[in-house]
């Protein structure tokens, strides 16, 4: 049916517009089915209906279409394909005849193709013919003109050849002439051309004789030309001069690099004397403070640079100590200034001007360079040991500016000496110093920090202690729990934020003050500034890291001495303090740094309170027998304690920090009162929200997870506000008392404890929290353990739970 | 370099306890026992194939009680320890019944056992056939012997002697060390000795490991906050380490002692913001410490400092590359509930399996950095 319906659809298209294109495409399948269809068969055209298929069968098609229409269609039919019919012959028809047409043509021009060849051949024929005829004529030529080359060849060989003897046996006499002229360069120039050529006839005596006149001469030249090098005080010109000559004249480069460099070190030794004179006799870092005055006297006395040296060994005094900025200038003025010198001139000499002669392929400036490296090298490892000395003596933790502005110029001066000798350690090795010199100053600012901070800490402690001591007697009956009762509680609040706001005030100013000197390390006009390490790993590193982290960290270990010292002895320190520390912990964090620092030490904090929390909730479920405990009548009195000692917590907690942000809860009319009894009632009913009755099926842990599908972080860091830290105190109890249940076995009642405890931990704990639902959750996974862990798990009803915990 | 995925198996019930098996060196395979107290517990048999990843499953019963402990024999794969609850319940009729009506009350209690198994020998070849047959009608565990000893309480955990001929245990229960000689093929148990923790309260062991080495003549326990050493040969102390961890609870720390000098610790680690309940050595190359918490976390430390590695010949070419430091490798967090077993594969050095209570078992393996790093 569908190849059918198909069939008459593609007819009636037919006599549509777009026939012409179609009717070529029904040529193409036509011819093309004609030639494959007997091969292969195609699937989709198997229908012997199908008027365009390759089994078309006219007698079945006939058949149907008699069958199945009506005379009118047959009719439409009939004049449809015989239109069809007739197109198709007329398409035919000029198919055949544009294939004529074409085949005409193409017989044409090969005939007319034949006949352009055979011109071409003749054409190719003759042009054959007269190369030969070329070939033989220069070969002829050339015969006659052989005998009369070779002649002229011989003739022009023996003439140079005289030229060469001429100049042989003139050169003595040239060379004598030349040296009394001290026309050195002449002299080695002719005496080179000429020395191979002596070499290679010595064996004749008259050849013999020039040679050994040349030698001597040339030994006599060369004695004069090192005895000018060795001299030195010639020019830079002259000497260049002197070198090069010397190194045309096979003189081992080596032997004169080496003389170089040991004339120049002697020179620079005496810099570095100078310079150490300057060190050794330093007193103490008390000279720092009146430093701009020696300044003004000492650099009269370092105009003149070796006379300086012993004057200032005379005088012992601290005003002979130059400053240090006066020293690093003095070091870079008369030390670096002429170490640049010599590495300019030497470069020139060997290595610039070798790498130009044939000298190059002696390895002679990789030589050279080389040992000017070690040279270089050597000198200013001196030089920046003599440095780190004295930089080491700038002990004194007060003008910070002075060192800045010495190590700056030391620096600047060192990047001389990168552009002159590329590959040199020497610029690294000054950074480094530099480095050093800023870590180094780092660490006395963070020493003095600690001091500091230390010392003001113990003033705090004091201030705490004798408050304390006038209420003790009151405080003895109530102020026996762990976090130091409700009489700490009491005075507190008049002390604890005054003193809190003295003590980080202090500490924030000094941090500031420090900070500020420090930043001078990395102002804009310090060209080190601008080098990676200063910009990137100096700040983070030298400063924040060593500087301001490890104070913190100092800070957060002596906040933890206090925190485990409260663990071990029962709570010798008080909580009050523990809490101001977490405080200043939290100023830190506003005024300079990212908060990820402090954040491990205030959870810290929430760890130690939680733990007092976590060991009472684990004693009591550890201690008891769940398995055979009686029906559940009350609370156990271990919750209650629980919720006072959180709610004590609370109020101390609150005296320092923020309220903080909390989830919307089902009500907020109820601001916290500080008495559990008078406002349990009132919570009573908003924690009837949370129905533990429903977890008690199997499949309660797959449920709760499928509900909470976001993991719930138990230990989330922990902010700064009172809500907050109040959170993870009770997360991490509760998560203990979870982890606990889970080890136990209970029987029917011991779930129904469970139950009652759970539930009235619900109703006190959850205005703690930031967000309820997570005291919801880690209660529902408590009563789920139990649930799980229980032999019998008959939960008991809610409304005598919570009878039960309205009682109290 | 891609690190291969995690491999995730999930068992229908909640579970602690988790080993390789160790006598097994050529399929990776783990044992897990599962905690329930209402359903037949079972020891899940898990396959670890390495190239397909892919895990294969077997179940076996373990009817008598919920799984705390498990321990594989390092010499007879088939063999394997576990300590087990188990509840009796029991009626007895009271004269005087404090303010309940009823005169009948049920009593019942949990004590805790141990005891040695033997797998059925077809385990393995049931399963290929039909692997959804043997979900439903699991093999059961073929009971050898009992090591429970009526003077001695409530068994905590079991140890197999170390690379022994699987013929030595020791059991911990309450406040004594058990050693057991294990005859005719298992079946039989004696004590040979047993050493007794003595002090004031009510002491009791939660957990041991073997020392294997000085000829696994060391055993290491701990009790509340201490930590001990016993000389097997004379059951005697030898070092006590006062509280190694925290007073108050736990805390969240993993140390490194040498128990040569128990004074302090050679290294801390405070990865972990919960509770750590279980440290594992790799067995090959011990710079590898596996730790499982309760915050749901799994981490892998490279703890090169305090490696045996250190200072051997081989590793002298080492120098020359920048040396290792002490760091954690990587944190899993594949786990939604508390970690409380993870354990190294006792074939492929390079894969651990860690169990969280949910029943979720995770197979992972070291980074391929840090293997080649090790390896080169």
């Amino acid at each position: 049916m569908d190849g059918e319906a198909d069939g008459t659809v593609g007819m009636s298209e037919d006599c549509g517009p777009g026939r012409r294109r179609r009717v070529h495409g029904m040529l193409k399948l036509y011819y093309g089915l004609n030639e494959e269809g007997k091969a292969a068969e195609e699937p989709e055209s198997l229908d012997p209906c199908d008027i365009n298929g390759p089994h078309f069968d006219p007698e079945l098609y006939l058949n149907k279409l008699r069958r199945e229409c009506s005379l009118a269609e047959l009719m439409d039919q009939e004049t449809c394909m015989v239109k069809q019919i007739r197109s198709l012959d007329s398409d035919m028809q000029t198919l055949v005849y544009e294939n004529y047409n074409k085949f005409i043509s193409a017989t044409d021009t090969i005939r007319k193709m034949k006949n352009d060849f055979k011109k071409m051949e003749d054409e190719m024929d003759c042009l054959s013919a007269n190369m030969a005829a070329i070939t033989e004529f220069s070969a002829s030529i050339s015969g006659t003109l052989q005998d009369q080359h070779t002649q002229i060849t011989k003739l022009s060989g023996v003439h140079t050849l005289l030229r060469k003897l001429q100049f042989l046996f003139e050169l003595p006499a040239r060379l004598n002439k030349c040296l009394e002229l001290q026309a050195y360069a002449q002299a080695v120039s002719s005496h080179r051309r000429a020395r191979c050529v002596l070499q290679q006839y010595s064996h004749l005596p008259s050849f013999k004789g020039i040679q050994d006149d040349c030698h001597a001469i040339m030994d006599k030249l060369a004695q004069e030309l090192r005895q000018k090098f060795r001299d030195g005080g010639s020019s830079a010109k002259d000497l260049s001069e002197c070198v090069e000559l010397l190194l045309q004249l096979d003189e081992p480069a080596e032997e004169l690099c080496d003389k170089f460099l040991s004339h120049a070190r002697s020179r620079l030794e005496s810099d570095l004397q100078g310079l150490e004179a300057e060190i050794r006799p330093y007193p103490s870092a008390s000279a720092v403070k009146d430093a701009s005055a020696r300044r003004l006297s000492s650099t009269t006395g370092a105009g003149s640079l070796t006379n300086n040296s012993p004057k200032t060994n005379t005088l012992p005094s601290p005003t002979s100590n130059t400053d240090i900025l006066e020293f690093i200038d003095r070091g870079c003025n008369e030390f670096v200034s002429s170490l640049c010198l010599v590495i300019t001139s030497y470069q020139e000499l060997f290595i610039n001007h070798a790498q130009t002669g044939e000298l190059a392929s002696k390895n002679i400036p990789q030589m050279a360079n080389a040992k000017l490296h070690v040279f270089v090298d050597d000198l200013a490892a001196r030089y920046f040991s003599l440095v780190e000395r004295r930089i080491q003596e700038e002990k004194g933790v007060g003008d910070n500016s002075l060192l800045v502005r010495a190590l700056d110029r030391f620096h600047r001066r060192l990047q001389a000496v990168a552009k002159l000798l590329p590959g040199s350690t020497v610029p690294n090795k000054g950074t480094e110093i530099v480095i050093r010199a800023a870590t180094e100053r780092v660490k006395q600012y963070l020493s003095a920090l600690q001091s500091f901070y230390m010392d003001s800490l113990t003033d705090v402690r004091q201030a705490l202690a004798t408050p304390r001591l006038s209420v003790a007697g009151a405080s003895v009956a109530g102020g026996g729990s762990l976090l130091g009762g409700p009489a700490s509680g009491r005075d507190a609040p008049t002390s604890l934020p005054e003193l809190l706001s003295s003590l980080s005030a202090s500490i924030l100013n000094q941090i500031k003050s420090v900070l500020a000197s420090v930043h001078l390390f990395t102002a804009k006009d310090i060209t080190f500034s601008n080098k990676p390490y200063f910009k990137g790993e100096f700040c983070s590193q030298g400063v924040r890291e060593s500087l301001v982290v490890s104070f913190i960290k100092f800070v957060c270990q002596s906040s933890r001495q206090f925190c485990e010292s409260a663990g071990d002895k029962g709570g010798s320190t008080p909580p009050a303090l523990l809490l101001l520390l977490s405080r200043l912990c939290l100023d830190y964090e506003t005024s300079t740094i990212s908060y990820i620092l402090t954040l491990t030490d205030e959870q810290f904090l929430v760890q130690v309170q939680g733990l007092i929390i976590s060991q009472m909730l684990r004693k009591s479920v550890e201690t008891r027998d769940w398995v055979n405990t009686i029906e559940p009548r009350n609370v156990r009195a271990v919750m209650k304690r629980v919720v006072e000692d959180t709610t004590s917590i609370d109020v101390q907690v609150g005296l320092l920090y923020e309220e903080g942000v909390r989830k919307a809860h089902s009500s907020d009319s109820s601001k916290r009162t500080f008495s559990v009894y008078s406002s349990s009632r009132q919570q009573a009913r908003y924690a009837a929200s949370y129905t533990p009755s429903a977890p008690m099926d199997t499949n309660l842990l797959s449920n709760i997870h499928k509900l909470f599908s976001e993991r719930i972080d138990i230990f989330s860091s922990v902010e700064f506000n009172k809500v907050s830290v109040m959170t993870g105190i009770i997360k991490i109890s509760l998560k203990t008392f979870l982890e606990c249940v889970r080890l136990r076995t209970f029987g029917r009642y011991g779930l129904q404890q469970i139950q009652v405890d759970c539930h009235y931990l619900q109703m006190y704990l959850w205005r703690f929290v930031s967000d309820e639902n997570l005291v919801h959750f880690l209660l529902d996974e408590i009563v789920g353990s139990s649930a799980h862990r229980c032999l019998d798990p008959a939960p008991m009803e809610q409304s005598v739970i919570e009878v039960i915990c309205e009682r109290g | 370099m891609e690190d291969d995925a995690p491999v995730i198996y999930g068992l229908e019930f909640q579970a602690r306890a988790l080993t390789a098996q160790t006598a097994e060196t050529d399929a990776i395979r783990f044992l897990v026992g599962t905690q329930s107290l209402k359903f037949d517990n079972q020891i899940h048999i898990i396959d670890f194939d390495d190239e397909n990843n892919i895990i294969n499953k077997n179940v076996l019963l373990h009817q008598a009680g919920e799984i705390w402990h498990i321990g594989a024999s390092p010499a007879d794969k088939a063999v394997l320890t576990t300590c087990y609850n188990k509840s009796e319940s029991y009626c007895f009729l009271l004269s005087l019944a404090p303010l309940s009506a009823s005169l009948f009350i049920i009593d019942s209690r949990v004590v805790s056992c141990a005891a040695v198994w033997r797998m059925p020998s077809d385990w393995e070849t049931g399963s290929h056939e039909s692997p959804d047959d043997t979900a439903h009608n699991p093999q059961i565990l073929e009971l050898l012997c009992h090591l429970d000893d009526s003077a001695h309480g409530n068994a905590a955990c079991v140890l197999w002697e170390p690379m022994g001929d699987g013929k030595r245990v020791i059991s911990l229960a309450d406040n004594h060390a058990l050693l057991w000689d294990l005859q005719e093929s298992s079946t039989q148990a004696t004590v040979s000795s047993t050493a007794t923790l003595e002090g004031k309260g009510q002491l009791k062991f939660t957990s041991g490991k073997w020392s294997p080495h000085h000829n696994c003549s060391q055993l290491a326990t701990a009790n509340d906050t201490a930590i001990r050493g016993w000389d097997l040969r004379t059951m005697s102390q030898i070092y006590c380490i006062e509280n190694a961890h925290g007073q108050l609870v736990h805390d969240c720390k993993v140390k490194f002692w040498d128990v040569r000098n128990v004074q302090e610790p050679v290294k801390t680690l405070e990865e972990h913001s919960h509770w750590v309940w279980s440290v594992r050595y790799n067995h090959s190359h011990d710079q590898l410490v596996l730790t499982a918490s309760s915050d749901s976390r799994l981490i892998l430390s490279n703890m090169v400092s305090i490696s045996s590695d250190e200072g051997e010949d081989n590793h002298q070419d080492d120098k020359a590359k920048e040396p290792l430091k002490d760091s954690v490798v990587s944190t899993y967090e594949e786990h939604e509930d508390s970690v409380y077993a993870a354990e190294w594969s006792s074939a492929d050095p390079w894969l651990f399996a860690s169990l969280s209570y949910d029943g979720r078992l995770v197979i992972n393996r070291v980074p391929r950095a840090l293997k080649y790093r090790i390896l080169l």
